[in-house]
């Protein structure tokens, strides 16, 4: 098989090119990163190692603004048009892979042994997508507002039960020093509802849809616990300790201008939070009675069905699985190295960086959001039930609307797979 | 050898040819397209195969049920009262898994009165696209006829010989060649509940006697603020519509009236608003039409939030059959809403029928 392209490539490159150093068969590649330089940059690179490290294969990479990318990636299969290599966001992997967009990768598994939980993408027991990186959220303070409000530091190991987080909130409320006591990132509508605030639901016991079957979302999504964790989420915004409905401003610079006391926000703000406060601590979830829970899963590299040489496009992911490029993307944006030894190359996840409890927090109490076919209607039906409750919404009989619509939905697909 | 009327019509079928094409392609055929898929369970991308689901989708869609509740009553048969109202049984407890209202199930409570002691609640399978259609209806009727009264105002003021008229007209009209987009995102920042432009002006008017509004994110102002937003967008196009209208009427009428000695109110009730009356039509049924349209606004402002408040048929139709990948549940979606402008239409046409 090799050998034949290796011969059509070459007869090509005789005919077209004069027969310079081009017997290597084009693999095409998809990317959501359009417009981040840093990031393309760094893209760049590991595709002109890889071009020049073996004479079967090149890859040309196409990049995509990331609104756009899910959207063209369907256009692209409906139209069966699909490039050799794309990008996937992690959750979204499974509704590609039993769509049939996706085939397993063809590469080695022992060499993602070490790797954080949330970058491996498997589905139906194949590793479908693998992540060069992974990112998680914490909840973003300062030690001094800890001090004032005369709180005690929690940790890994004693993160605070949700009594002690309201109390915190309570505190900073009555501190009269903020405008809002908690801010959790309403602004940002779409996938950082589910990604940022399904944690909390599971730390109350509850899910987006029963793991067990992935077929029901009833007694998971409003049952006991998930509707106490809907009270406490309306709580939020009727006692006034955070804002239904924020301005994408204040989301992006209202921690930095003493707005909120704790902000629940992501790595990748880390680096501007620290340089404006030396003292900003990232704090572990609360933990709500099952544990301290945080989202997984970012942006992984998979190989497309249609892909005619998947062992070339599973040959370049395995190649950009090296350490030093895991630690150029999470120098170059901030991103999680999934690996120990690519964190330790890098200046903020090696022991005692700045950022290192990232990598401690997502090594610890990362979750994946659920790992189906239905998750992309799921997490719109959860974003939307989420937002009407912190408007006011009745707790049960929105999530009873959830349920239904996520359990008709599963209906109507066939139980997709499961 | 064929007549002239037969030579000259083959002329122009040739001349409407590449335009009927395309409108059968990208039009006609779409909505059969569409008529077909409603009755599957068709899917946006799926392995499975697509199945004749008959009117389920419709179902649904438009299912609603009456259901009559008494108070809850204590032991001795008193009605428990809760903060001095009546308490009435949750509604959850009839439409979840009640092996004795199995046609109840999934249902969720849409509005609900009380008569006498009882309470008579109307539930719906699917309340938030009921509230689309009853926001897309009070869209159309404030829309309709502000959009239309306002461009026709603006026609008459610009259809004057003044010096710099033309720059007028070019004001009014700017807001039309701008991107809806764009426009909405600029009037998100017009509306922010903080510091938008809007709040501050409505502050500085009355010396701050008027609180801060969060436009868009409060349930009763979000519709009324695109409302008035959509309004002020599009009501250019309309008045350069009418003023096309105004410029038809011939000018010795005025004159005639002049010398009768008609009043600035007869004039136009007896000379401009007859002369109107084609262009009337026009206006009102585009303005309808792209009423019930309404879906750009709302993607970028709201996205049918808070509380549905903003939700309307055209943004449920692209949320259900594209966000959530269900094309059926959202080609079910435009056939109701083409039944929906059909029967507007027909009825505005026989309203504003030549009568003889």
């Amino acid at each position: 098989m090799k050998h034949s392209n290796w011969l059509a490539g070459a007869a090509v490159a005789a005919i077209s090119l004069g027969g310079a150093a081009q017997a290597q068969t084009t693999l095409s590649m998809w990317y959501h990163g359009a417009g981040n330089e840093v990031e393309a940059k760094i893209v760049d690179q590991i595709i002109a190692d890889f071009n020049a490290s073996q004479t079967d294969w090149k890859v040309e990479m196409q990049s995509f603004p990331q609104a756009a990318y899910n959207d063209s990636v369907v256009a692209g299969a409906l139209a069966g048009n699909l490039p050799d290599i794309l990008d996937v966001d992690g959750p979204v992997m499974p509704n590609w892979a039993w769509s049939g967009y996706m085939q397993p990768l063809q590469i080695d598994e022992t060499l993602i042994e070490g790797f954080l939980p949330g970058p491996k993408g498997y589905w139906d027991g194949k590793l479908y997508s693998i992540g060069l990186w992974d990112a998680a959220v914490a909840l973003v303070t300062r030690q001094s507002y800890l001090d004032e409000l005369g709180l005690r530091t929690p940790t890994l190991e004693q993160p605070w039960t949700g009594e002690e987080f309201m109390a915190a909130l309570e505190a900073a409320k009555a501190s009269g020093k903020f405008e809002y006591a908690f801010d959790p990132g309403m602004a940002w509508t779409g996938e950082w509802y589910p990604y940022a605030f399904s944690p909390f639901l599971q730390s109350f016991g509850g899910d987006i849809v029963d793991r067990s079957t992935y077929k029901t979302a009833e007694g998971a999504l409003n049952g006991e616990a998930a509707i106490a964790f809907g009270e406490w989420w309306q709580g939020l915004f009727t006692n006034g300790y955070a804002q239904a409905s924020q301005d994408p401003a204040d989301r992006d610079s209202g921690f930095a201008a003493g707005k909120y006391a704790f902000s629940w926000n992501g790595n990748w703000a880390a680096l501007g939070a620290l340089s404006t406060f030396e003292d900003t601590v990232f704090l572990p979830a609360p933990d709500f009675g099952n544990g301290s829970k945080i989202g997984a899963a970012s942006w992984q590299f998979g190989v497309s069905a249609s892909s005619k040489h998947p062992e070339g496009a599973s040959a370049f992911i395995q190649f950009a699985l090296q350490d030093k490029y895991l630690a150029a993307f999470s120098n170059g944006i901030g991103l999680i190295p999934p690996t120990k030894t690519a964190a330790e190359m890098t200046d903020n996840y090696k022991d005692g960086g700045p950022m290192a409890v990232f990598y401690d927090l997502t090594k610890a109490q990362a979750l994946v959001r659920p790992v189906t076919p239905g998750y992309v209607v799921q997490a719109k039906v959860f974003e939307k039930a989420l937002a009407d409750i912190a408007n006011g919404a009745n707790v049960a009989d929105t999530l009873d609307a959830a349920v239904d619509e996520i359990n008709a939905d599963i209906e109507k697909n066939g139980g997709y797979g499961h | 050898m064929a007549s002239k009327f037969q030579r000259s019509n083959r002329t122009g079928w040739l001349m409407a040819g590449p335009a009927g094409l395309l409108i059968a392609g990208f039009v006609i055929l779409p909505f059969f397209f569409a008529f077909a898929l409603s009755f599957t369970n068709q899917r946006l991308i799926s392995p499975n195969p697509t199945e004749f689901t008959g009117l389920a989708n419709y179902r649904q869609l438009l299912g609603m049920a009456v259901l009559t509740v008494d108070p809850v009553v204590d032991a001795a048969g008193a009605v428990v009262l809760k903060d001095g109202v009546p308490e009435y049984p949750a509604i959850r407890s009839f439409t979840r898994n009640n092996p004795d209202y199995p046609h109840l199930q999934g249902m969720r409570e849409w509005t609900s009165f009380t008569w006498g002691d009882s309470r008579t609640y109307i539930l719906a399978r699917d309340v938030v696209f009921l509230t689309a259609i009853v926001n897309t209806f009070i869209f159309v009727i404030v829309v309709a006829p502000v959009q239309a009264g306002l461009a026709l105002g603006l026609a008459l003021l610009i259809n004057q010989r003044l010096r710099g008229i033309n720059l007028f007209r070019a004001i009014y009209f700017m807001p039309v060649v701008v991107s809806i987009v764009v426009v909405s995102l600029l009037w998100r920042f017009i509306y922010d509940g903080n510091s938008g432009l809007l709040n501050n002006l409505l502050g500085a008017i009355s010396f701050g006697a008027i609180p801060q509004i969060d436009w868009l994110g409060n349930p009763s102002t979000a519709l009324g603020a695109i409302i008035a937003m959509s309004i002020w967008q599009a009501v250019g196009f309309h008045m350069v519509i009418w003023l096309s209208g105004l410029q038809t009427i011939s000018p010795t009428l005025y004159e005639a009236g002049a010398i009768e000695g008609a009043s600035k109110w007869q004039t136009f009730r007896y000379i401009t608003w007859p002369g109107l009356r084609n262009t009337a039509v026009l206006v009102l049924i585009v303005i309808t039409m792209q009423a019930f349209a309404l879906f750009a606004q709302i993607d970028v402002m709201t996205s049918g939030g808070p509380l549905d408040s903003t939700q309307t048929i055209v943004f449920q139709a692209i949320e259900r059959g594209y966000g959530k990948q269900d094309i059926s549940g959202g080609s079910a979606i435009s056939v109701i809403l083409f039944v929906i402008v059909l029967t507007i239409s027909l009825i505005q046409r026989w309203l504003t029928r030549e009568r003889t």
